[in-house]
């Protein structure tokens, strides 16, 4: 039994010791850049991580094939969170302090984001990361960025909308998963700037098939001028069904939660029509040839859809707004040192992405105005300019 | 002379050693953070396989139990300001009479229905840290403030790993102490066949109970120290997958053995990480891995590799 125990115990340690032999790290080279990288690329927000990851891979490839920055290749250390915030803390320590990256470009979701912004403020390394929530930037953190535009910025963009359409009186309705609750929250915080009244408030959970009694409850709410949805995945396709089949006569708004292909797809006819704000990216070729943004995002998807073989997303387009923000800084910098670098990011301006025209500032992490969105309408199930 | 070690006591300095020397190895915090991570899940594991493992009862929800501790001292601490020990405190006693009110109705059912009732209480746990936001930060998750004690600042993967460590040295002595009390061989009856239990005067329910409850706490407890430790909790840790991984390290290092358990968690915890390098097929790999213990040791790793070394010597 002695034996039996002493061999179980070297089991254990043997275990261990392949554990720690396996996670040391590759020795710290210091010719090339090393960008590290955390990203939801399995599990439920795949569809925002895997083109994220093509495309930093893509143009990873393709600085480095240029010649690189200021001569040094690119490395890219990437990691799969699954969405998981647990998992995304334990592979931000590992790039961190095991793979020694010297920056990150990542974080596809709002919680994986959050969970990482201690340790990013606490090793003091430049982050710039993917996801829409406020609260990425707002407060500012020093060592913190982030690319997407954000939920309120869609909120004001709709509101704007429909205040110069006269409307003043406005039905909600929102999702309660994280992206429908947090719009609601954005849209109700800033309404009173728009002179616009929320006079119907109704909700739905994720796995709802039928929305007509909400919709029928705002329809005869007195004098709703517009009904607005806020939310993702199947939820808002499902809500302009209902809306057709109850024959609405009212303007409709979504939010950019609905800016794919997908949403056109389920809504089918029904979705004629709808008004949402999304980016450029989207109808990148029905942009006036002189939109300074139009190059850059005709670029984008032409190479995006060519290498890959789908159809480009605007997720993608905020992970290449990242890279290049990213690589940018460390060609100004003229170093990988860390302060550098986020001072250089910090001072990113005229920065034409696929998001927009960032101009950052110590105030203004994400550097977008409200010109980044331009506003849609469905029309034949295809994307047009409304403005 | 043989006797003395067939006392599984015996495992427990060597534990002691063992994770005494385990930081020589070490050489940046990304190393002290999966081993924090593994002793979290082991003396989670070590909890849950008292009661899959001693007492026979399933149990598909203790992720619940784990993310309402991490939230309930989260909230006391965070938003009302509580002072975190006594904030931990209260999470364990949350937990542990939820568990305790819970118990009694649950473990009258057997097999696939007490499967699907914890499996439940596990899910109707996570969905109320998900849309309660305005209490819990809702899907995106809520900032935890870190534990201090008399101006000691519990800080850095080095401090709390030497706390997790004396947490899972506590919780492996407390296990093994219940195994071979009284109460363990009561529940190896009731393992063995309730029934019979109950003939023999076991008070077959009471110490169901009871094991569900400490289970529970053993859960909850992890849950608070991982909510301190970083900072930042989200509902994932509530939810079903996290309860099948807890499920599935006591499976796969041995139902019924407290070391096993514990293999079964720094199997669990470190593999992840170890196939990363592999990409697209690190999930296969791993499904495999666990495939192959699980159809050529169908006990688990730890009894069917102590059999054999038996058999051997």
């Amino acid at each position: 039994m002695l034996h039996a125990l002493l061999k179980k115990i070297g089991l254990a340690a043997a275990v261990t010791g392949v554990a720690v032999a396996g996670m040391s790290n590759a020795s710290a080279q210091q010719d090339p850049i090393r960008v590290g990288t955390f990203l939801a690329v399995t599990g439920p927000a795949s569809f925002l991580g895997d083109p994220e990851l093509k495309t930093l891979q893509h143009w990873v490839e393709k600085i480095n094939n240029q010649g690189g920055v200021d001569g040094r290749q690119i490395e890219l250390v990437h990691y799969d969170t699954a969405g998981n915030a647990g998992k995304a803390r334990t592979f931000a320590k590992r790039l961190i302090t095991s793979d020694q990256v010297d920056v990150i470009v990542g974080g596809t979701t709002t919680g994986t984001t959050m969970a990482v912004i201690p340790l990013v403020q606490r090793y003091e390394i430049p982050f710039i990361s993917l996801a829409g929530g406020v609260p990425i930037i707002d407060p500012v953190k020093k060592w913190v960025f982030k690319t997407p535009h954000t939920d309120r910025m869609a909120a004001r963009k709709i509101l704007k909308d429909m205040q110069a359409r006269g409307f003043d009186k406005i039905g909600l309705i929102s999702g309660t998963g994280g992206f429908g609750k947090s719009g609601r929250k954005q849209t109700l915080s800033v309404v009173g700037d728009y002179d616009i009244e929320i006079v119907a408030d109704e909700t739905y959970g994720p796995n709802d098939t039928d929305m007509t009694a909400q919709l029928t409850n705002i329809a005869n709410t007195d004098g709703v001028d517009a009904i607005l949805n806020f939310g993702f995945g199947q939820g808002p396709a499902i809500v302009t069904r209902n809306y057709e089949q109850l024959g609405l006569k009212l303007p409709f708004y979504q939010s950019h939660g609905v800016a794919s292909k997908k949403f056109i797809e389920l809504a089918g006819e029904a979705a004629n029509g709808v008004r949402l704000p999304a980016a450029a990216l989207l109808v990148a070729e029905k942009l006036p040839d002189d939109d300074p943004q139009k190059p850059v995002v005709t670029a984008y998807k032409k190479e995006y859809e060519s290498t890959y073989n789908e159809s480009v997303s605007t997720f993608g387009g905020h992970a290449y707004d990242g890279l290049m923000i990213a690589t940018q800084a460390i060609k100004r910098a003229g170093t990988t040192d860390k302060a550098a670098v986020r001072d250089a990011i910090e001072q990113t301006s005229g920065l034409m992405g696929t998001g927009g025209e960032f101009n950052m500032g110590p105030d203004d992490h994400l550097g977008l105005d409200l010109s980044a969105f331009r506003m849609l309408e469905i029309r034949d199930g295809e994307w047009e300019l409304a403005e | 002379m043989w006797n003395r070690f067939r006392n599984p006591y015996a495992g427990l300095p060597v534990l002691a050693i063992v994770l005494a020397v385990l930081p020589l190895a070490f050489s940046n915090p990304y190393h002290y953070d999966v081993a924090i991570h593994v002793l979290i899940n082991a003396v989670v594991a070590v909890g849950l396989n008292l009661l899959i493992g001693y007492a026979g009862q399933i149990s598909l929800g203790h992720a619940g139990f784990f993310g309402l501790g991490a939230y309930t001292t989260g909230i006391l601490s965070g938003v009302y300001g509580w002072p975190p020990l006594l904030s931990v405190l209260a999470a364990l006693v949350v937990v542990g009479v939820l568990a305790f009110a819970v118990a009694r109705p649950i473990l009258r059912l057997s097999g696939h229905y007490l499967a699907m009732a914890t499996l439940g209480l596990g899910i109707l746990i996570s969905i109320v840290i998900s849309t309660e936001g305005w209490l819990t930060g809702g899907p995106d998750g809520m900032i935890v403030p870190t534990i201090s004690v008399f101006g000691w600042e519990l800080f850095g993967e080095t401090r709390w790993y030497w706390v997790m460590a004396v947490l899972l040295l506590v919780a492996v002595w407390l296990a093994l102490n219940l195994i071979d009390s009284p109460v363990g061989r009561a529940l190896r009856a009731v393992h063995g066949s309730e029934v019979a239990a109950q003939v023999a005067g076991v008070n077959t329910i009471s110490y169901k109970v009871l094991i569900f409850v400490v289970s529970a706490v053993f859960a909850a407890l992890m849950g608070t120290a991982s909510a301190h430790y970083s900072g930042f909790i989200t509902p994932d840790l509530a939810g079903f997958f996290h309860s099948i991984e807890f499920v599935t390290m006591v499976v796969l290092g041995g139902m019924a053995s407290t070391y096993g358990a514990l293999i079964g968690a720094v199997i669990l915890t470190t593999l992840p990480q170890l196939l990363t390098g592999f990409d697209d097929l690190e999930m296969v790999i791993f499904g495999a891995i666990l495939m192959a213990v699980m159809i050529f040791m169908p006990r688990g790793l730890v009894p069917t590799l102590t059999a054999r070394l038996r058999k051997g010597s």
